[in-house]
């Protein structure tokens, strides 16, 4: 699972005189599931393309297997990519889009032509095989183009965006659809998005990206849970950030005084060594509680509600501090009911301290 | 309300009146074409083939007409080629000067026939060439590229830009991109392509008079057989030729809209 498979070593892009990659280092595990992760313009797709040989680094190397990559053509590796367009050929139909490699390859009629059938079965769409491309829905496309790209057997597949353009109930699917195939066949794929519910649901890594940098790597649950920095604590959302200087410790608790009052949290190492600074911390929105009246509880704020925006069963209210920071709770339904609010209510924010995360520096 | 009524009857009539201009000298050559009588008058005379029949007897005829369809099929195919390549070079490529090389690959139609005609012929017949079959497929290739490469081009746009990298990243050199691809993709644009430019090339005749000196085309031998006199021969060899084009352009456009409509089933 170690084994590192891709390696951007110290690898830039420039175009003209935007850098849209800058000084990346990043090792990709053979058989692991990695999402890059960034908003539209962060690098993530470049470094796809460096990785793919459709775009060569400016400076640096990408190796693959330690290999040198660099003077390596497109055609020449064998690391396929799902495109956010699908990219299907729209003259050919589903078995000769799927074979397309193979006939690239030499391989021969018969042979590619048992091979594709396979893959489309596998891919549940059999019987769709000599359909022409333009008369499948949406999903049925998906998998053609899955299929196209696995049928060559690769070590590392690169998906770009490939659900964005699918609905809600779709996406859920195909999502299922690609962790299974990930986990059975046991190889890397590489996967950028900018959906945060995507990259959570199915990778085992995440690299947040940000402005051509990697802002964090880690899983998804280190990502959600313990942001390294700002940006990664907004990128994530449902985070509330508030900045104070730390006043005072006891050894138990640290006490840090915000604009919003003062509010404490466990005296750990790293609390500790930061007395008399100033911090920024986080409390995952869902990590709060709410209520209507104050509860006389440490780490208590008043607050008004903006707007709710329903997700299920979970609501996720938006609120804003009398010093207008805005702040969000992520609550349950059935909570919600008791409370009752309406817009523009005051409200009672509370979490207890060990909910608290501190933003490394 | 009644003002918009009253507008919209006369736009009505002004189309058909339009319509009519255009169509009518085309249906009168048609009619003529199969008229007994030597002069275009009314009442019309019985109907007969003996025009086309003349014609076909007529050496000097049929002679321009194997030259007119040699001509038309070469500089279809040289036109369409270098079309495709410059519409490929936009498509593809950014370069230096990049917008001075597409004013120039557009240029032609611009110029005025007699203008072309002339300089084409002060050109050929200092470097030897004029007078041949060649002239009139050099200076018609000239003259239809810029065809092939619109046509070419607007199909070209409507190509996913990560096609050919998809193919490239799939195992494909760029030729082989290019080969299984980019030509299977823009197919239906280099068949328009071809019948247009060889409509194009079959009708022109003022360069083609200017140029091809004893290798006459369909068009220069018409107007000879006009200067001598009023002969309904024109009627059958018009018809003839108008039916030729509006069949190859008809095809084009068939081409390109059936494929556009199929291309918005797969946007959908």
């Amino acid at each position: 699972m170690s084994e590192v498979l891709v390696e951007f070593d110290n690898a830039v892009k420039r175009f003209g005189s935007v850098e849209a990659v800058k000084r990346m280092n990043l090792e990709i595990y053979r058989g692991e599931f990695l999402a890059l992760m960034g908003s539209s313009g962060c690098g993530k797709t470049t470094t796809l393309r460096m990785l793919a040989g459709l775009e060569k680094p400016t400076e640096g190397q990408v190796r693959l297997s330690g290999k040198e990559m660099n003077d390596v053509g497109a055609h020449e590796r064998d690391t396929p990519m799902v495109w956010q367009s699908l990219a299907l050929f729209p003259f050919l139909n589903a078995r000769e889009n799927v074979e397309f490699g193979l006939r690239m390859r030499g391989v021969k009629k018969a042979e590619r032509s048992r091979r594709a059938l396979e893959w489309l079965a596998r891919m549940d769409i059999g019987d769709l095989a000599e359909r022409d491309v333009a008369q499948l829905s949406g999903g049925q496309r998906q998998r053609v183009a899955l299929a196209r790209s696995l049928v060559t057997e690769p070590e590392l597949l690169l998906l770009d965006e490939p659900l964005s353009a699918l609905d809600a109930n779709l996406v859920i699917r195909m999502q299922g659809v690609l962790t299974r195939l990930q986990r059975e066949l046991g190889i890397t794929f590489v996967y950028v998005t900018h959906s945060q519910s995507e990259a959570f649901a199915m990778a085992n890594r995440i690299v947040i990206m940000n402005e051509g940098e990697i802002a964090q790597i880690g899983s998804p649950k280190e990502i959600y849970r313990t942001p390294s920095n700002r940006f990664v604590a907004q990128f994530v959302g449902r985070n509330n950030i508030l900045t104070g200087e730390v006043t005072s410790q006891d050894g138990r608790s640290v006490s840090v005084r915000t604009e919003l009052g003062e509010f404490n949290m466990p005296a750990t190492a790293e609390a500790s060594s930061l007395l008399g600074q100033s911090i920024s911390f986080v409390v995952g929105a869902d990590r709060v509680a709410l209520n209507r009246q104050p509860r006389g509880s440490v780490n208590e704020l008043s607050c008004q509600l903006i707007s709710e925006e329903f997700i299920g069963s979970v609501v996720t209210l938006y609120l804003e501090a009398p010093d207008g920071t805005e702040l969000k709770a992520q609550i349950q339904q059935r909570e919600l009911d008791e409370i009752n609010p309406e817009p523009g209510m005051s409200l009672w924010l509370s979490w207890e301290p060990s909910q608290t995360h501190i933003l490394p520096h | 309300m009644s003002r918009d009524r009253s507008l919209l009857w006369f736009l009505r009539l002004y189309l058909l009146a339009v319509f009519g201009f255009v169509f009518a000298p085309i249906v009168a050559s048609l009619v003529f074409s199969f008229n007994s009588d030597r002069f275009p008058t009314i009442p019309l005379g019985s109907f007969t083939f003996k025009w086309y029949v003349q014609v076909w007897g007529n050496e000097s005829m049929r002679e321009a007409m194997l030259n007119s369809v040699i001509v038309a099929a070469v500089v279809s195919v040289a036109s369409t080629f270098i079309g495709f390549c410059t519409a490929y070079t936009d498509y593809r490529y950014r370069f230096f000067g990049k917008n001075l090389y597409l004013g120039l690959a557009l240029l032609p139609p611009t110029i005025p026939l007699v203008i072309m005609g002339l300089a084409m012929l002060a050109w050929l017949s200092r470097i030897g060439l004029s007078g041949h079959i060649w002239s009139v497929m050099i200076a018609h290739t000239v003259m239809c590229s810029p065809f092939a490469m619109a046509v070419i081009r607007l199909r070209l746009a409507q190509m996913d830009e990560n096609l050919e990298p998809a193919a490239w990243n799939l195992g494909a050199t760029e030729w082989g991109a290019m080969r299984h691809v980019v030509l299977p993709f823009t197919m239906p644009a280099i068949v328009a392509a071809l019948c247009l430019t060889a409509a194009v090339s079959f009708d022109e005749f003022a360069v083609a008079w200017f140029v091809s000196g004893i290798n006459k085309t369909v068009p220069v031998v018409i107007l000879e057989i006009l200067q001598g006199n009023v002969d309904p021969q024109i009627n059958a060899i018009g018809t003839f030729v108008f039916m030729t084009s509006m069949t190859l352009i008809v095809f084009a456009q068939v081409l390109l809209l059936t494929r556009q409509k199929k291309q918005v089933g797969t946007n959908e």
